[in-house]
Formats: C-alpha cells, sequence, structure tokens
C-alpha cells in the first residue's frame, strides 16, 4: 500500500491549504446534512462521507475541469471537491427548486453538467459501464479528457463491475476506476463478501494496472491520482486504485451501526484525515495554528449560508413533475 | 416503386445514419465481421471501419451503458442488443439509467441511444430466446418503443428515431427479416406515436403491432370470404402510442379486438382494449376482444411452437366471437 509521499514542488502552500479547507468543507457539510436530516428537512437516504474526505479532495486535485466524474449514492464529497457549490447541494438534499438537479435526484443524485460532474448513481455498480461510455465518447472524438470514476467496494461484487472493466480495458480507454474500500458493504464485512483478499489485484485478472493506496492521506491521495490520471491522459487506457478508508458513520442515517466494533471504530479515528493532515501541516509549518483556524471559521460561515439558501429557497413548482421525462 | 425487405431496409436506415452523422457509431455482439446475428450490418465493418461499427464483449449491460455514457458525451449510438431476450440482462442500464438521465439530472443531461433488437418466436428458439417484451418497456416513462412491421415503416420509422433526443427501442420482429415491401427512393419518415392504418374496414377494428399486423391482414383477407370487412391498424408504436387512431376507428366500427404475440396477462392489448373501453364505451357494440400467445414459456417443438403463437386463423376466431358470428 502506497502511505507516504514525496514532498513535490508544485504542491505549494496554497494548494495544501486548500486540500485541508476542502475537507474540512466537506466534513462541516455532512455534519450539517445529518442535523437538518434529523429535523426532516431531508428525507429518503442520506449517507455521509466523514472519514472518507481525503479521497475525494486528493484525487479531485488531479482533475483538469473537462474531466468527467461519474460516482456512487455516497456523493456529497464529490460533489464538492468538485468545485458544485455547498448551497446548490445543500438545496438538492432539501428537494428545493435551486439544487443541483432542481429537487429531482436529490441526496443519492447529484449533477452538474456545468462542473462536467455526469451523477452520483444508486443502483451500486451502475455507473461504472456509463463512465466506460463518457470515456468511449472522449476517446472516439480525441478530446483530452479523462473519467474518474468512484465505486465502493460493494460494487465489485456486481457484474456490471466485471463487464466494465474488461470493456474499457479491451478499448484502452480513458477511465480511472477508483474504489472507496471502506471495508463494509452496508453491514457486511468486504472479507465475507469478495473471494479476493487484496481488491486492487481484481484488476490483474483484464491486465489492467492498479495500486492500493491509504484514502485516509490527502497527500498520498493526491501524488498517487496525479500520476496515474497523466499515465491515462497520456492514451495508455484505464487503471484501478484501491484507496483504504472507513466511514465514521453507518451505512446511511437509518444505519445504527451495530455491526462493527468500537475497537475497530477507534482505531479509525485514529487515522482521522484531517486531524492528521493538519498535524502534518503544523508540523513542516505548512501552516499555522490561526491560519487553519480562519479556515474553519469561513466554512462554518459559508455552511450557515449553505442551510440558509436551501431552507429558504422554494420548492419546485407543481409543473416540474412532468418536466425533462422527454426532450420533446 | 421499388421493393426491398425488412432487412435491407433497416440496413439502408443504418447506412443513412453513419453516412450523414459523424456521431453515430453502432455497438453489438457480433456486429462486425460476423455481420450480425441477423445480417443487417454485413458488410458496414468494411465500409465504415472498427471505429463505426464496434464489436463488443458478450456484456449487454455494459454495451447499453456505454453507449448510455456515450450519448450524454453527445455522440449517438446505436447499440444492437441480440436479441430481446438478452436485454434483461441489461435491464438495469436500460431502465434504471438511460430511462432516467434526463429526468433525474433535472435535464442537464441526456442519452439519445437507439437501442436496436430482436423480439419474438416463430423460429424454434425454444423458451429463452422467443419471447416478446416490448411492452414492459413500453411502460416505462422516459423510453420510447417504435416496432415496424413493413419495410417502409422500419426506414421510415428509424429516419424519426435519429432525430430523437432521448432512449429509443427500435424493436425488430425475427421473422420479418425476408419480408418485402415498397420502399420509395424518395425521402420520407414515419413519425414516432403514430399508427398506421393497414386496411379500411367496417365490421371490426383489429389493433396489432409488429409481426401480428401480417397476421392480422392475413386474417382479414381470409374472412372477405365470410363477408366480414375488417379494419387493420399497425400501432408501430408502442410508446407514445397513437390512441386517437384507434378511438377514431373503433367509435365507427364499434367493435375492437387487439392482437398480440406476448403472454395476455399484462399485454400491450390490455392498455389498448382498457383506453378503448375507457374512452369508446358509448360506442362499442360489445367488449374488446383480445388474441395473445399462449401462457407458456415457448416450447421447441415446430407443432406446440406454433400453437402457442397467434395465427391468421385464432385472429379470424377473434373476430367471429366478437362478431357474434
Amino acid at each position: 500500500m502506497i502511505t507516504s509521499y514525496k514532498i513535490v514542488e508544485h504542491l505549494d502552500k496554497k494548494a495544501l491549504h486548500s486540500y485541508y479547507r476542502q475537507m474540512v468543507l466537506i466534513r462541516t457539510f455532512e455534519e450539517r446534512a445529518g442535523e437538518q436530516y434529523m429535523l426532516g428537512k431531508i428525507r429518503g437516504f442520506l449517507h455521509l462521507y466523514i472519514g472518507e474526505e481525503a479521497i475525494a479532495v486528493g484525487a479531485m486535485a488531479s482533475l483538469k475541469p473537462q474531466d468527467y466524474v461519474v460516482t456512487h449514492y455516497r456523493d456529497h464529497g464529490h460533489a464538492l471537491a468538485k468545485g458544485i457549490g455547498a448551497k446548490e447541494v445543500m438545496a438538492e438534499l432539501f428537494g428545493k427548486a435551486t439544487g443541483t438537479t432542481k429537487g429531482m435526484g436529490g441526496s443519492m443524485h447529484i449533477f452538474d453538467r456545468s462542473h462536467n460532474f455526469a451523477g452520483g448513481y444508486a443502483i451500486v455498480g451502475g455507473q461504472l459501464p456509463i463512465a466506460v461510455g463518457l470515456g468511449l465518447g472522449a476517446s472516439y472524438r480525441q478530446e483530452d479528457r479523462i473519467v474518474l470514476c468512484f465505486l465502493g467496494d460493494g460494487a465489485l461484487q456486481e457484474g456490471a463491475f466485471h463487464e466494465a472493466m474488461n470493456m474499457a480495458a479491451i478499448w484502452k480507454l480513458p477511465v480511472l476506476f477508483l474504489c472507496e474500500n471502506n471495508l463494509y458493504g452496508m453491514g457486511v464485512p468486504v472479507s465475507e463478501s469478495l473471494a479476493k483478499k487484496d481488491i486492487y489485484k481484481l484488476a490483474d485478472a483484464y491486465d489492467m494496472p492498479s495500486l492500493q493506496v491509504d484514502g485516509m492521506d490527502v497527500l498520498a491521495m493526491r501524488e498517487v491520482t496525479q500520476e496515474v490520471a497523466d499515465r491515462i491522459r497520456s492514451g495508455n487506457g484505464p487503471y484501478f486504485i484501491e484507496a483504504k478508508t472507513y466511514r465514521f458513520r453507518g451505512h446511511s442515517m437509518a444505519d445504527p451501526s451495530v455491526y462493527r466494533t468500537k475497537v475497530e471504530e477507534e482505531r479509525w479515528h485514529m487515522k482521522d484525515p484531517i486531524a492528521a493532515y493538519k498535524e502534518w501541516l503544523l508540523e513542516h509549518h505548512f501552516a499555522m495554528e490561526a491560519e487553519l483556524a480562519a479556515m474553519d471559521l469561513s466554512v462554518e460561515k459559508e455552511m450557515e449560508e449553505a442551510v440558509k439558501f436551501a431552507e429558504e429557497s422554494p420548492n419546485p413548482t407543481a409543473s416540474a413533475l412532468y418536466e425533462n421525462v422527454y426532450a420533446k | 416503386m421499388p421493393v426491398i425487405t425488412y432487412r435491407e431496409a433497416v440496413a439502408r436506415a443504418l447506412r443513412e445514419g453513419l453516412t450523414e452523422d459523424a456521431g453515430m457509431f453502432i455497438m453489438g455482439e457480433d456486429v462486425g465481421a460476423y455481420g450480425g446475428a441477423y445480417a443487417v450490418t454485413r458488410g458496414m465493418l468494411k465500409e465504415f471501419g472498427p471505429r463505426r461499427i464496434v464489436d463488443a464483449p458478450l456484456s449487454e449491460a455494459a454495451i447499453v451503458g456505454a453507449c448510455t455514457g456515450a450519448a450524454m458525451g453527445g455522440l449517438h449510438p446505436v447499440a444492437e442488443i441480440m436479441t430481446i431476450n438478452f436485454t434483461l440482462v441489461a435491464m438495469d442500464q436500460i431502465v434504471n439509467h438511460a430511462a432516467k438521465i434526463r429526468y433525474m439530472s433535472g435535464g442537464q443531461y441526456h442519452a439519445p441511444l437507439i437501442l436496436r433488437t430482436v423480439t419474438g418466436g416463430g423460429a424454434q428458439l425454444a423458451s429463452t430466446h422467443s419471447q416478446s417484451f416490448e411492452h414492459w418497456f413500453a411502460s416505462v416513462p422516459g423510453l420510447k418503443v417504435v416496432t415496424p412491421a413493413t419495410p417502409y415503416d422500419a426506414l421510415g420509422l428509424f429516419r424519426a428515431v435519429r432525430e430523437e433526443e432521448d432512449p429509443v427501442l427500435f424493436i425488430e420482429h425475427i421473422l420479418l427479416y425476408s419480408a418485402r415491401g415498397e420502399v420509395p427512393d424518395e425521402r420520407y419518415t414515419v413519425p414516432i406515436g403514430k399508427a398506421d392504418v393497414k386496411r379500411k374496414g367496417d365490421d371490426i377494428t383489429i389493433v396489432a403491432y409488429s409481426r401480428m399486423t401480417p397476421v392480422a391482414l392475413a386474417a382479414a383477407q381470409a374472412l372477405e370470404a365470410e363477408d366480414i370487412d375488417c379494419e387493420v391498424i399497425d400501432l408501430r408504436s408502442l410508446r407514445p402510442w397513437d390512441k386517437e387512431t384507434v378511438l377514431e376507428s373503433v367509435k365507427r366500427t364499434g367493435l375492437g379486438l387487439v392482437v398480440e404475440e406476448t403472454w395476455r396477462t399484462g399485454g400491450f392489448g390490455a392498455e389498448v382494449a382498457s383506453t378503448i373501453q375507457e374512452e369508446a364505451f358509448d360506442y362499442l357494440d360489445g367488449p374488446v376482444g383480445r388474441v395473445a400467445g399462449e401462457e407458456v414459456p415457448m416450447p421447441y417443438n415446430r407443432a406446440l411452437e406454433q400453437a402457442a403463437i397467434p395465427s391468421p386463423e385464432k385472429v379470424a376466431a377473434g373476430v367471429r366471437k366478437a362478431l357474434n358470428r
């Protein structure tokens, strides 16, 4: 597993600070979303990304604006890391007309075409063939564009995973499959539901290169995905990354998390990606306490505004029910 | 007017699309070197090259999903699923994804893919290769479904389908590929959602689609000898479907009979019959009749298979029953 990183020169202070702020932004967003769910303002399923922030932030830092992101239902963190406004994402969770899909998709289906965020998909594994198709389109038109496709460890158990991996590999499509292995598919440990012990080695079946990285380390994520994305961009075909991580909350807000032990949870909390990164920044003098505190404060403010915006936004009109079923 | 086969009509439609639309490509199992399981794409690999005629792995879900993704990215893919029976393993991609993209994304993305596939029985392929599921897809908002029965309609409908900005299932029939019909050289299109009165008549309205259209026409022809004058309507599209033409006809004839190849339970004929009874009840001289496939998995044996599929004789019997004759 790749756990360490070289401090490369292009990682300037500004970028390093932005990773911190983005991770705090995602965490705070999810905490606020959880609160609003408890207040009944957000309904349906709500899957929080708390604990996994380093993956979205580190991976997204290696993308160009024209690159597509396709993901699963635990998608708020990915949307925010791709640069979609917290206001719009929160408004979507509230089902409001100002949300990313005008209240039609909700938490599990964030889309934003202006950011080439081609969707959160809530059928496990369903997004993989679509990511392959977006890659095929980019390749067909010879565009400088790659697809970052997030998947959970549960998706590895679906047939669509095999079909998509095989297709991407035989046609050498520009797709980066990024598996967020948080060790559980809902309540069942991956070790009990997947025959392969080291997930990243599944890619060997398709002669697709792969690696395993510490998903709790934003800089390792940043460095690894940058190298891989560059490689894909140069026409070398798809790549598979397994990022080991842990969700600090349940599968969804409806999950009491009875299937994990306190000991295991505490062990992973020790690796909290934000706390660890903060410590690293301070230790290496890339930031001062006051700078980080100021960022924390600005995120708090941004979130307050996001919740207020969502709260005050209008619901979709009744006629929206019939819009966008077809073009005409 | 030149006479061509249904197969030739579909091939001509595809060639036209590939020639006129640089974003169009065909992806499917054995569409390339092999020339398509039903020989529709024969020669196209040579003409258009492997970028446009894409032999896919045996991965129906990935074929539909990849075509959906490519369509979201601005291309115009034609996915060929060898038979409608195999769409079942791609159902998630068709129903949960392609059909939902426009709505679920609030109109930001859409997926104008054309899914060509082959429905129907009668070729002694037994129960897993002889089914008709077009009515399932026709129940899904976000999809459109067309089922041409003649070479003319196949070419004309495909041209209309190419103008669509949403996923369309273009469903051919296994026994119609060699059917011949007049197709003009001049450009025409057949609009989606518009039925065609294939035969004028005054005594009863027979509503059919796909291969049940020629079956209904054969029955109508035979019934002439009994002095029964049938009107035969070919729906051509199942979603959207042309209620107006059907209702107008039934209001005139006073009787309706729906004919379909699939199982009776939950078939598209139920939708048509129910609509007639809801919207033209006062014009009816009797209940709307139904002729459908037998409620059994399709057997291999030729005689048993024929007994399971609606025939001109069964349709004629349905007409007589409706007319109390």
